[in-house]
C-alpha cells in the first residue's frame, strides 16, 4: 500500500525510543513473534512486546484455560513461559533480525525478583522493559503490587535502581482510582505507562454449574473492554507527562485513532491477533489510511486531541 | 513465502445427523499443503459476536476439485453462525494446522478408533491408508449419530459400528473391539480421535500390549497457531517429568506415550 506512506511521519518517541510506527502487539498474545512471522514481515510492527516472562520457568495454570464472552475473551494462562533466561539466549536473537523494537514483560513474586530480571535484562538486547503488575490470573503476576498506589510508587522505585532500560509499568484496570496510581507510578520513576491490563473476570457453563476456565477466574480482553480502557487512556494521560501505551480491544485503525486521541502515544493490539493473525499489520494501515483522509502529516499530532466537553 | 489466511468459497452444505454439518470449500492453498489430523481455524462470523476461531478438523480433501471438507457439530454461537453459511457464502480459514498423523511405511496393519465427532478426521487417514486395509473401529451414542459409515466402509470392508445403547453393531464402545484386535495379534500401529474418557482407554489398551498410538486431542484453542498457549495439555517432558505442551501446535496428534491425562 504505497499510497498510505505518502509523506506521513509514523514514528513515535517512547521514553526516547523510537518506535518506526506506534502499533506494538501487547503481551502474552503474541509469543515471542516467531508464529506471527510466519504469516508477515515483522518489520512492519513499531514493537513487539514479549510474551511475559519469569525468573524461572512457569508451566501456566491447568486448562482449559481461555472462554468467549460477548464480544471479548477471558484467559488464564497463568504466565505460561520458558523463563528469562532462556528468553534471552534463545528468543532475542531471532527477534533481532528486526527493526522493530523489543519490549520485554516480566513479572515476579517479590521485589527482589522483579529488580534481579530488570537487572539481567538490562544486559540483554531489549529496547525496554514492562513491568507487568497487575497479572490477574496468578499471584506471582504481581497483582499484588498493582492495586494501590502506595505499592506500585515503592516496587517502581525499587525496580528503576536496577533497571538500565526505559521501564514501562503496565497498570491494572482492577482499582479504584487509576489516576492516583498512574501519578505514583510517575513519581516513582516510570518512564511510560502502559494500560490497560485484563479485567477481572468471570464465565459459567449453566449445564456443569462449573466455571468454564479452571482457575475459576481470568482476564477479561477484546472489544468488550475497550470503552474502558478509552477511559482510563484519557484520564491517565491527563494526569501525568509520561507517555501512555493504550490498548484494550483494539481491532482496527480507527479503534488505534480512539486511543491516541484519548491520550496515547502509542498503542497495542492483543486479542485482535487471535481473531485475524495479520490484525496488528491492518490496524497499522487503518491507522495510516485516517491520518490520510485527514490530511495529517504527522502521527503524533492526533495524541490527546480529543475535545473534551466543558 | 508468508503463510496465507485462506478466503473459501463453501461448494456444499448438508446436514448428515442433527446437528452435524457437512461442507466443502474451494482452497488450492489449503489442498496443497493438506495433511491428515491437520485442522482448520475458522471465522464463523463477521463482526464480534465470536470473535475466536473455531477449530475444526478436516475429514476429507479432493485434489481434482480443489476442495477441502470438514464436518462439524454444532455446539455453540460460533458453530451455529457457521452452520447458517449457505453454498457460494465465502469463510475466512486459517489452516492447515498443527501435526498430522504420521504415516510410516514400517507398519503394516493399522487400527483406526474413532467416537462421535472424532470420526471425522480419520477419513482422510483412512483414505491413506487404504492399501493397508485398516480396520476401522467407530463408537456412536445411538443409531441416529452414526456418521460416515458408508463411506468407512468404502474405504475398508474391515469397518465396525459400537453404539453405547446397542442400537446398531457391537453393544459398548469401539475400544472394546480395539482390545479383541490386539488380543488376537492384529493392528501394529493404532490412530484415535474422539473424547478424551475414549483416548484414555486406547492409551491404555496399547500400552498393555505395546502397540504405539498416536492421539488426536481436544482442548480450548485462541489463536491455533502456538501463540497464546490456552490450549495447554499434558505431557511428559525430556526429563521424565511432565510439561504443558499445545494442541494446536504441537498437536494436535500426539504421540500416546507422551500424553498424561489426569484422573
Amino acid at each position: 500500500m504505497t499510497e498510505l506512506n505518502a509523506d506521513i511521519n509514523m514514528k513515535v518517541n517512547i521514553a526516547g525510543v523510537v518506535l518506526n510506527n506506534p502499533v506494538i502487539t501487547a503481551s502474552g498474545t503474541f509469543g515471542f513473534g516467531r508464529e506471527y512471522g510466519e504469516y508477515y514481515d515483522l518489520n512492519q510492527l513499531g514493537g513487539i512486546c514479549v510474551k511475559g516472562l519469569t525468573l524461572t520457568p512457569r508451566q501456566g495454570n491447568k486448562p482449559p484455560r481461555i472462554a468467549e464472552t460477548p464480544a471479548g475473551i477471558l484467559n488464564s494462562v497463568g504466565l505460561q513461559n520458558p523463563g528469562v533466561k532462556h528468553f534471552i539466549e534463545n528468543e532475542i536473537p531471532f527477534l533481532k533480525k528486526y527493526s522493530t523494537k523489543i519490549i520485554a514483560n516480566i513479572s515476579g513474586n517479590s521485589v527482589e525478583e522483579y529488580c534481579t530480571m530488570a537487572e539481567i535484562l538490562s544486559d540483554s538486547d531489549v529496547d525496554m522493559i514492562e513491568m507487568n503488575i497487575s497479572c490477574p490470573n496468578v499471584k506471582e503476576g504481581g497483582v499484588a503490587f498493582g492495586t494501590s498506589a502506595k505499592t506500585v510508587n515503592d516496587i517502581t522505585r525499587q525496580v528503576k535502581k536496577c533497571c538500565q532500560k526505559p521501564l514501562i509499568v503496565k497498570l491494572s484496570p482492577n482499582v479504584t482510582n487509576i489516576q492516583e496510581i498512574a501519578k505514583s507510578a510517575e513519581e516513582a520513576g516510570a518512564d511510560a505507562l502502559s494500560l490497560i491490563n485484563t479485567l477481572l473476570g468471570m464465565a459459567i457453563d449453566i449445564n456443569t454449574r462449573r466455571p468454564i476456565l479452571k482457575n475459576n477466574v481470568g482476564g477479561l480482553s477484546g472489544p468488550a473492554v475497550k470503552p474502558v480502557a478509552v477511559r482510563m487512556v484519557w484520564q491517565v494521560s491527563t494526569v501525568v507527562n509520561i507517555p501512555v501505551i493504550g490498548m484494550g480491544g483494539i481491532m482496527s485503525g480507527d479503534d488505534a485513532v480512539e486511543f491516541m486521541l484519548a491520550g496515547a502515544s502509542a498503542v497495542a493490539v492483543g486479542t485482535a491477533n487471535f481473531a485475524d493473525p495479520l490484525a496488528a499489520v491492518k490496524v497499522l494501515d487503518g491507522l495510516k489510511e485516517y491520518l490520510l483522509k485527514n490530511n495529517i502529516k504527522d502521527v503524533n499530532e492526533i495524541v490527546g486531541k480529543v475535545e473534551i466537553y466543558e | 513465502m508468508y503463510k496465507q489466511v485462506n478466503i473459501c468459497k463453501i461448494t456444499y452444505k448438508n446436514e448428515i445427523a442433527p446437528g452435524i454439518i457437512d461442507m466443502k470449500v474451494t482452497g488450492n492453498y489449503l489442498c496443497k499443503h493438506i495433511k491428515p489430523g491437520q485442522f482448520l481455524n475458522i471465522k464463523c462470523c463477521d463482526g464480534l459476536s465470536t470473535i475466536l476461531r473455531r477449530p475444526i478438523s478436516i475429514c476429507d480433501v479432493d485434489y481434482a476439485k480443489n476442495e477441502i471438507r470438514f464436518i462439524f457439530q454444532i455446539k455453540g454461537e460460533g458453530t451455529r453462525l457457521l452452520a447458517k453459511k449457505n453454498i457460494d457464502d465465502t469463510i475466512d480459514i486459517l489452516g492447515p494446522l498443527g501435526n498430522p498423523f504420521t504415516i510410516d511405511p514400517k507398519y503394516s496393519s493399522p487400527i483406526l478408533v474413532g467416537g462421535g465427532i472424532g470420526v471425522f478426521p480419520l477419513l482422510m487417514l483412512a483414505k491413506e491408508l487404504r492399501t493397508k486395509s485398516p480396520r476401522i473401529l467407530l463408537g456412536f451414542r445411538n443409531k441416529d449419530l452414526i456418521v460416515l459409515e458408508e463411506e468407512f466402509k468404502c474405504i475398508s470392508t474391515h469397518t465396525f459400528i459400537a453404539t453405547d445403547d446397542g442400537s446398531v453393531g457391537h453393544k459398548g464402545y469401539a475400544t472394546d473391539m480395539l482390545s479383541d484386535y490386539l488380543q488376537s495379534g492384529l493392528g501394529d500401529i493404532v490412530y484415535a480421535c474422539g473424547p478424551e474418557p475414549m483416548l484414555k482407554i486406547t492409551q491404555k489398551i496399547c500400552k498393555n500390549y505395546n502397540i504405539p498410538c498416536q492421539l488426536s486431542l481436544e482442548q480450548r484453542m485462541g489463536c491455533g497457531i502456538g501463540a497464546c498457549l490456552v490450549c495447554a495439555c499434558k505431557t511428559v517432558s525430556a526429563d521424565n517429568n511432565w510439561e504443558y505442551k499445545h494442541v494446536c501446535k504441537d498437536g494436535p496428534v500426539f504421540r500416546g506415550d507422551e500424553v498424561i491425562f489426569d484422573d
